[in-house]
């Protein structure tokens, strides 16, 4: 099954014409994304990447059947093109673009509840389930096809715990980026409880960051579960000081809920097999298979 | 983006918020011109000396100054302005005060009590909604008041499908306690204050205190305001607020380049590309034995442009006795950024620590190659814990 999209999915871009979407798309297109075609307001019914391009998101979904689409619109227009999505009956919207205000974000959020779509993003490196679909601007040589889930808020340290699974002699199975904005469509308890209801998924890993308390929702919810598949844990910015911006917007600490090692504890005493060392991720994973105790 | 008080003030007014009036000024002599002009707009006998930084705490910190008489505004005037001065939130190195608003005096004596109050709007991201905090204990640290009398906040969350609702001012303004004229002015000031919010786009705004004078006004004493980055483009006018003076220099040197750069006080420099990462970066430089320098975020391309600023950036931090680069090369290919690594090494010529450069992802064995091959005093590294294991050589 894996979650959110596999090969059956049917794939649009917003910004479909523009740079970063042209070179994603061609990307994506030659990992073999079923993508049949894009939205570039203007340039309907021309052809770009041997796909058609449909001036509105309505038009491309009844021409092609479209039900997932990826967004590289600019961060200005970006809210826009997300709640277009919904309105036009997209299923999964995966939303790349970084910057877009926080104000449009909750406008967005709040009118897209009116529809059965899931928000991936904004500011967040996409979805893969290897071998079959990417819908993302992660490397797809990197995720080799397994049973090991992946959550994370940034994108170079879900390559990276990517990589350590593989190397564990592990696989993939998905691996969602939800995005280091402050509000992001699909939080990280949303994207793990998905990976906990995949018959595809035995373990799950989870990449925090500092800033807001999605990472202690998910715990929760994970030691609510009885903890049916094992977690493995890390928060990046343990080190970051207090009130600085870490890069991405939400990547701040405001009060004591928001460091890295009050997530760190909550995670740790919800039953989560926490690494410090963003270095140890496969090798715990293999511990947390055999079902090893907690200690690291 | 943090803006000073004054500018957060003056932001207000124009919503119709009212404020403790004030003039910045940057000498002493304007000081007692601004406190006579003052007495003349307001009437106000006694003047505050305010120095503008981006920290809170300044009046612990000796920032905040009543004079009662203009020889008492020129005295204070010239102590703050020029002062490094030291809050719980500059750090021990402190800030140097450049501006001070002289203010008016709100607390005069009349017919009833002067009372200090709490607001803030900040998004609450976990609902995904403003929310509007106010509490009775104004002039407080709302963290202790969170951590010993939760109770004592009050929470009035925003549907963004209809925005504030009179009602809701009034459940805030009752809740505090007021009533008569105080309540009514208190009401007029959420709502002015909410509408300032939403169209600055701002991401938060912490009004402490909030104060109702003797007659009965309601005004804001303080103004704490932060804009949203990501919005800076909807107002162009809001560009001129920014203080470079308030920035690390070296901030301000990076974001010239494009960099995401946070300067820290460690002794490892670090570049790396993707912020997740970066933390995760400084996470292992800290459990290495080191302390993180910085952090780093040279995006998506680094390129041997980036990679010469990032490295010219680190070695000004005179602390900086190591440099780790960690890349994770997806589309950006290793074999590039070594090159670029090797490149803006030889640019730069003389430098005196060593680097750590960990490449993985799309031709990671040869951009370690080239690495090793370069014949600069340069480490490889391709898995993480190499990256670690480095660090701790060099630091040892």
């Amino acid at each position: 099954m894996s979650v959110l999209v596999n090969k059956d999915s049917k794939v649009i871009v917003q910004g479909f014409t523009g740079s970063e979407g042209s070179f994603h798309a061609q990307q994506m297109i030659e990992y073999g994304t079923n993508l049949v075609g894009g939205v570039t307001p203007g340039k309907g019914g021309s052809s770009h990447l041997d796909r058609p391009v449909f001036n509105t998101v309505a038009e491309a979904v009844q021409k092609t059947g479209a039900n997932v689409s990826i967004i590289f619109v600019p961060p200005a227009f970006a809210a826009d093109a997300i709640m277009e999505a919904a309105d036009a009956g997209i299923k999964v919207i995966v939303a790349i673009t970084e910057g877009i205000p926080t104000k449009d974000m909750i406008f967005a959020k709040e009118y897209i509840k009116n529809f059965d779509v899931t928000l991936i993003g904004p500011n967040c490196p996409g979805v893969i389930t290897p071998g079959e679909a990417k819908v993302g601007i992660m490397p797809g040589f990197v995720f080799e096809p397994g049973r090991i889930g992946i959550v994370s808020k940034s994108g170079t340290l879900t390559y990276e715990a990517a990589d350590q699974i593989v190397k564990a002699g592990l696989g993939i199975s998905t691996a969602i980026g939800i995005g280091g904005d402050p509000i992001i469509g699909t939080p990280t308890k949303d994207a793990v409880e998905l990976l906990m209801n995949d018959p595809e998924t035995d373990a799950i890993v989870m990449i925090g960051e500092i800033g807001g308390n999605y990472e202690a929702v998910a715990s929760e919810y994970i030691k609510s579960t009885g903890n049916k598949k094992p977690v493995v844990g890390f928060i990046a910015g343990q080190t970051a000081p207090k009130g600085r911006r870490m890069g991405h917007a939400g990547a701040i600490i405001g009060g004591a809920d928001d460091t890295a090692a009050a997530k760190m504890k909550i995670m740790r005493e919800s039953g989560i097999y926490v690494v410090e060392s963003p270095a140890n991720i496969g090798e715990t994973m293999l511990k947390a298979l055999k079902g090893e105790p907690i200690s690291a | 983006m943090n803006i000073h008080e004054y500018q957060g003030k003056e932001i207000l007014k124009n919503y119709g918020v009212r404020i403790q009036e004030g003039i910045v000024v940057r000498n002493p002599d304007q000081a007692v011109e601004a406190a006579k002009r003052l007495t003349a707009e307001t009437g106000t006998g006694w003047h505050v000396v305010k120095a503008q930084i981006h920290a809170g705490g300044r009046g612990k910190g000796g920032g905040v100054k009543l004079a009662k008489n203009l020889d008492q505004v020129r005295e204070h005037a010239n102590a703050i302005l020029g002062m490094n001065l030291v809050t719980h939130q500059t750090g021990p190195e402190g800030r140097t005060v450049h501006k001070v608003l002289i203010a008016q005096d709100v607390y005069y004596p009349g017919p009833s009590e002067p009372k200090e109050y709490y607001l803030s709007i900040l998004l609450d991201r976990a609902k995904g909604r403003n929310v509007i905090m106010a509490s009775t204990e104004g002039g407080m640290d709302i963290e202790e008041v969170a951590e010993h009398s939760p109770e004592k906040i009050l929470k009035e969350w925003i549907d963004p499908r209809v925005g504030l609702q009179p009602f809701q001012a009034r459940k805030v303004a009752f809740n505090l306690g007021l009533e008569g004229e105080a309540f009514k002015e208190m009401v007029k000031f959420i709502q002015a204050l909410y509408r300032a919010y939403e169209d600055t786009d701002a991401s938060q705004f912490e009004i402490n205190p909030v104060l109702k004078t003797s007659d009965n006004k309601i005004l804001a004493v303080d103004a704490k305001v932060n804009l949203d980055d990501n919005a800076l483009y909807r107002h162009k006018t809001f560009e001129d607020l920014r203080d470079f003076n308030e920035e690390d220099p070296l901030e301000v040197e990076a974001s010239a380049h494009n960099l995401n750069y946070v300067k820290l006080d460690g002794n490892v420099g670090c570049m790396v590309n993707g912020a997740g990462l970066a933390m995760a970066t400084m996470d292992i430089i800290k459990l290495s034995g080191g302390e993180p320098a910085n952090f780093l975020d040279v995006g998506g391309s680094a390129n041997a442009q980036t990679v010469e600023a990032g490295f010219r950036i680190i070695l000004k931090d005179p602390n900086v006795k190591a440099i780790l680069i960690n890349i994770f090369g997806g589309i950006v290919r290793c074999d590039r950024v070594a090159s670029g690594v090797v490149e803006a090494y030889k640019n730069i010529g003389d430098i005196q620590v060593p680097i750590i450069v960990r490449l993985q992802g799309t031709n990671a064995e040869e951009g370690a190659r080239i690495i090793d091959e370069s014949g600069l005093k340069v480490y490889s590294a391709v898995l993480l814990k190499d990256a670690a294991d480095r660090v701790k050589e060099v630091l040892a």
